[in-house]
């Protein structure tokens, strides 16, 4: 397995090897499916939308519906114009959204399609919406184009219409149904009224009813998201994901925002709940209090089997940052911490908390899991914590993984528990604790081998 | 119940593209372009030629454009190896907005050093990307000059996606693959070998046949492209004999082999207990060896003594049940449905992304009246050709997956996340049990259908 990567570490100039992110678009199309009746569009040749639909079908294990432009070499040369007037057309027809978030590619982004100008020259039935953010994918990675299609839906849509909703706006990044169920779970026990997009929500983890609903009931309204123009402000969960739909908000319709961390362990789920309660004064009810308390109850009785435990993270960076966070809360030693996903704000960020914690590791972002797999070769670790990809690193290495994050397309129903708020907590120390004792009974001799852990 | 469907649900184009048997007389539009608009399951060039080549594992795969086109590329077949692993390497240049502007011939260069000095693999394939096609990289020039600098065959895939489909892809693939086994001189042939085509060794199909093929005294040189590496690759020119399991992606390889070599093929088919005989004695046949001729039928009756009663047994549970078919290639429809019949199955839809017009002709043919077929369809008119047919089962590829799942239907993955080998005698009975797993699983209970 993996043969070929050498212990030897070297710089390389130009080449990437095992990508640790993928493309704008994908994520486009996962913020879009967000939307209660929305059509994601990919304005491209039709591979990359077959790719992002049978990516995201692989990792929730539902259908993804998307419709493409259908690129041919007419269009490559001529523009796309004609091909998206007539999706449009054809879209609303055929499948009737009420409406469609179009998204670029690389190909129409090079060769300079103007989406503004085809959208209004598009021949919209009344009443019907059609949005759209730009892309393109050699620029950031998935998560930009996550954080690009919030954004377009703040510009198209989001209204101050000078009465005050009493609401607050939620941006809970790019994460998985589960987590977007939990924050809400969290907020209606906190008794406050909010507005979440893009909520995913009841539209890729929709129930089996035995009929196949191309729209199912889950998805953000478009009447909130005019209305998110009248909150009075805006958590935005992950700084990569969410920062710049919460400043569009800002920007256009003047709503205060609050970056936060994805709210993973406990550190991060007290900052989520005290701004909430900051925002709307609403007290932190007893419940949730409990919970908090079962979380610790349960660092306490556990700490000794992961602490001081050596661990290597890598995936997208809000996940990566809250969970580098996290572990080094239980007392863990994050060693390497990468993202493929470039900013520097990633490794300043890391690098912060690793300094305060007086922990030394190998930071990086735009970085990939070559690297990633040298690093442990130089020197290994005790646990591995990313995505599916990482269990070809976990074979070679011979090292444990937890999968967490996007995608996991090897394993079944983690799309559907969260591992943002207390609860989510609980999940990870169960994971992280189980991975570690497992395999210490894997190695155990006969004589080591213990039923009480 | 169903989805929100307006009654005129189908744009008058797609009408061309289905058809009825029994019903309509003129034959279906296949091969057109997708509509623009259309939730088309159709992939593109570059993904055609990537699960073509993907398989040569001793071959560096770098992938020229932005990084999506090669994470989604990365280890997607499950094709195994009894050699390199390099090829699960996921390469990629990565191009970025700099790349856009000034041309990404540079960063191509310094990509294809690096890796021909950190690997010195014998060949290097690069492969184009949509991108790449229009900001005007010349990919042929660089692979050129990479090959003669570094001594080995660096190969430029063109497959920027927008020029066509998936078909072809698979095209594009054989000129790459023609263009490496190309030898200067005339070489001589070897009797009783033959090359293997279309077979991916997904789960260790190739395995499979090699070994039936072995034991009736016939050495498979090489299988195109499932485990292959460049040397063995290279021995293909000394067969007397090709024979084609997927058509699809490499008839038109046979097809030039024997313009150049003139290496004669068969089409044969290793799905299903019936296909698998009549291709295992057409082979025998093809090099008149009586040995041969008594090794196979020995075989044969081996097999069939094994595996004739556990279809039985299985063809009892499933009599009556009705499958619907969308895959990739007409070929291999073709093939299951015939398989469906040893199993005592109807099929009543049948769908492709890519068949051509005379695999048409024979899936009408096989077909009883009332069958649907259709051509590139969309989710929703599989959806509701499964519906009104009921259909208990759908064969297809990942993204149908959960579509049939949500319609409460039984769901076979006969692509790339195939668990089991489905190929030969012991495919077929895999096959067949898989079926039958899925149909009588105690989960559709819940569903009142
Ligand atoms: S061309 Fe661009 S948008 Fe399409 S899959 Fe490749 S990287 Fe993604
Ligand atoms: S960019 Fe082109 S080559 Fe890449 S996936 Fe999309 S259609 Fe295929």
């Amino acid at each position: 397995m993996l043969n070929y990567t050498p212990r030897e570490y070297t710089e390389r100039k130009a080449i990437v090897i095992n990508p640790a992110k993928t493309c704008q678009p994908i994520g486009a199309m996962y913020a879009a499916l967000g939307i209660h009746k929305c059509l994601p569009h990919s304005h491209g040749s039709q591979g990359c939308c077959s790719y992002h639909r049978m990516h995201l079908s692989r990792h929730f294990r539902d259908p993804i519906v998307a419709s493409t432009s259908s690129f041919t070499e007419g269009a490559a040369v001529f523009g796309g114009g004609s091909n998206l007037k007539t999706a449009v057309k054809n879209i609303f027809a055929i499948y009737d959204p009420d409406i469609i978030a179009v998204h670029t590619t690389c190909l129409s982004e090079t060769i300079g399609d103007d989406l503004p100008t085809y959208i209004r020259e598009a021949k919209v039935p009344e009443g019907k919406i059609v949005i759209h953010a730009n892309t393109p994918s050699y620029q950031g990675s998935h998560i930009t184009g996550f954080s690009n299609m919030v954004m377009g839906m703040v510009k198209y849509l989001s209204q101050n219409s000078g009465a005050p909703n009493g609401k607050i706006n939620i941006i809970p990044g790019f994460v998985n149904p589960g987590d977007m169920r939990e924050i809400k779970r969290i907020l209606k026990a906190l008794g406050v009224d909010f507005i979440m997009f893009p909520d995913t929500s009841g539209v890729v983890d929709a129930p089996m009813t035995g009929s196949y609903e191309m729209y199912p009931s889950g998805g953000t309204r478009i009447e909130d998201l005019i209305d998110a123009g009248n909150s009075m402000a805006t958590l935005a969960l992950g700084s990569f994901a969410s920062t710049a739909g919460a400043e569009e908000l800002r920007k256009k319709v003047k709503v205060r925002p609050t970056v936060l961390h994805t709210p993973i362990g406990v550190g991060a789920t007290d900052q989520l709940l005290m701004a909430v309660s900051r925002v709307t004064g609403q007290e932190i009810p007893p419940e949730i209090e409990e919970e908090r308390g079962q979380v610790i109850d349960i660092m306490v009785d556990l700490h000794d089997q992961y602490q001081g435990k050596e661990v290597a993270i890598f995936g997208d960076p809000d996940i990566v940052i809250a969970m580098t966070a996290f572990t080094l809360e239980m007392g863990m030693i994050p060693r390497y911490v990468l993202t493929g996903t470039p900013g520097e704000a990633f490794e300043r960020e890391v690098n912060a908390m690793l300094t305060t914690a007086g922990v030394e590791a190998k930071v990086k972002a735009s970085g990939d899991l070559f690297t990633l797999q040298q690093w442990l070769k130089e020197k290994p670790v005790d646990l591995l914590i990313g995505n599916t990809y990482g269990k070809l690193i976990a074979r070679a290495e011979d090292i444990p993984l937890v999968r967490v994050g996007f995608p996991i397309l090897d394993r079944g129903v983690h799309s559907y528990f969260p591992v943002v708020g207390y609860k989510g907590a609980m999940r990870l120390i169960e994971m992280i604790s189980n991975t570690l004792l497992e395999r210490q009974d894997r190695d155990a001799l006969d004589e080591d081998y213990e039923l009480i852990m | 119940m169903a989805m929100n469907q307006p009654d005129n649900f189908d744009i008058q184009e797609r009408q061309k593209s289905i058809r009825t048997k029994g019903r309509q007389s003129q034959p279906i539009n296949c091969q057109a372009d997708s509509i623009a608009g259309c939730v088309s399951q159709r992939a593109c060039v570059y993904c055609g030629a990537r699960v073509v080549l993907n398989p040569v594992t001793d071959a560096v795969h770098l992938v020229h454009g932005p990084i999506g086109c090669a994470s989604y590329t990365w280890d997607i077949r499950g094709s195994l190896s009894s050699g390199s692993d390099l090829f699960r390497y996921s390469f990629s240049t990565d191009l970025r907005e700099e790349d856009i502007i000034f041309g990404g011939e540079r960063k191509l260069t310094r990509c294809i050093d690096e890796l021909a000095e950190r690997y010195h693999p014998q060949v290097m394939l690069v492969y184009s990307t949509c991108i790449v096609g229009v900001i005007g990289d010349d990919l042929e020039a660089i692979c050129r000059k990479a090959s003669l600098q570094h001594g080995i065959k660096v190969i430029p895939v063109q497959s920027s996606g927008f020029s066509g489909n998936k078909s072809d892809g698979y095209r594009v693939a054989c000129e790459v693959l023609l263009r490496m086994i190309a030898t200067p001189e005339d070489v001589p042939r070897q009797a009783h070998h033959l090359n293997y085509l279309g077979d991916f060794n997904l789960a260790g199909e190739a395995w499979i046949i090699r070994g039936y093929l072995q034991e009736m005294g016939i050495h498979v040189n090489v299988a195109f492209t499932g485990d292959s590496s460049y040397e063995t690759l290279r021995t293909a020119p000394t067969a007397s004999l090709n024979i084609i399991q997927c058509a699809g992606s490499m008839g038109y390889m046979a097809k030039r082999m024997q313009e150049i070599y003139g290496i004669p093929f068969l089409n044969i088919s290793f799905l299903g207990l019936e296909d698998t005989v009549e291709s295992l004695r057409r082979i025998s046949a093809f090099f008149g060896d009586p040995l041969i001729a008594s090794r196979t039928e020995a075989l044969i009756q081996r097999e069939m003594a094994i595996y004739g009663p556990t279809i039985q047994n299985y063809r009892r549970r499933l009599q009556g049940k009705k499958a619907a078919i969308f895959v990739g290639g007409g070929f291999k429809a073709i093939s299951l449905i015939k398989q469906f019949r040893e199993l005592g199955m109807e099929v009543v839809m049948v769908g492709t992304q890519t068949g051509q017009p005379e695999e048409y002709d024979t899936i009408h043919q096989l077909v009883s009246d009332g069958t649907v077929v259709l051509d590139d369809a969309n989710p929703s008119e599989l959806e509701r050709f499964m519906l009104e047919q009921g259909a208990d089962l759908l064969v297809g590829g990942v993204k149908e997956r959960p579509l049939a799942f949500k319609l409460g239907r039984a769901f076979i993955d006969h692509n790339h996340e195939r668990k089991h080998p489905l190929s030969g005698f012991t495919g077929a009975a895999n096959f067949a049990r898989e079926v039958e797993e899925t149909v009588c699983s105690p989960v559709w209970k819940y569903l009142d259908k």
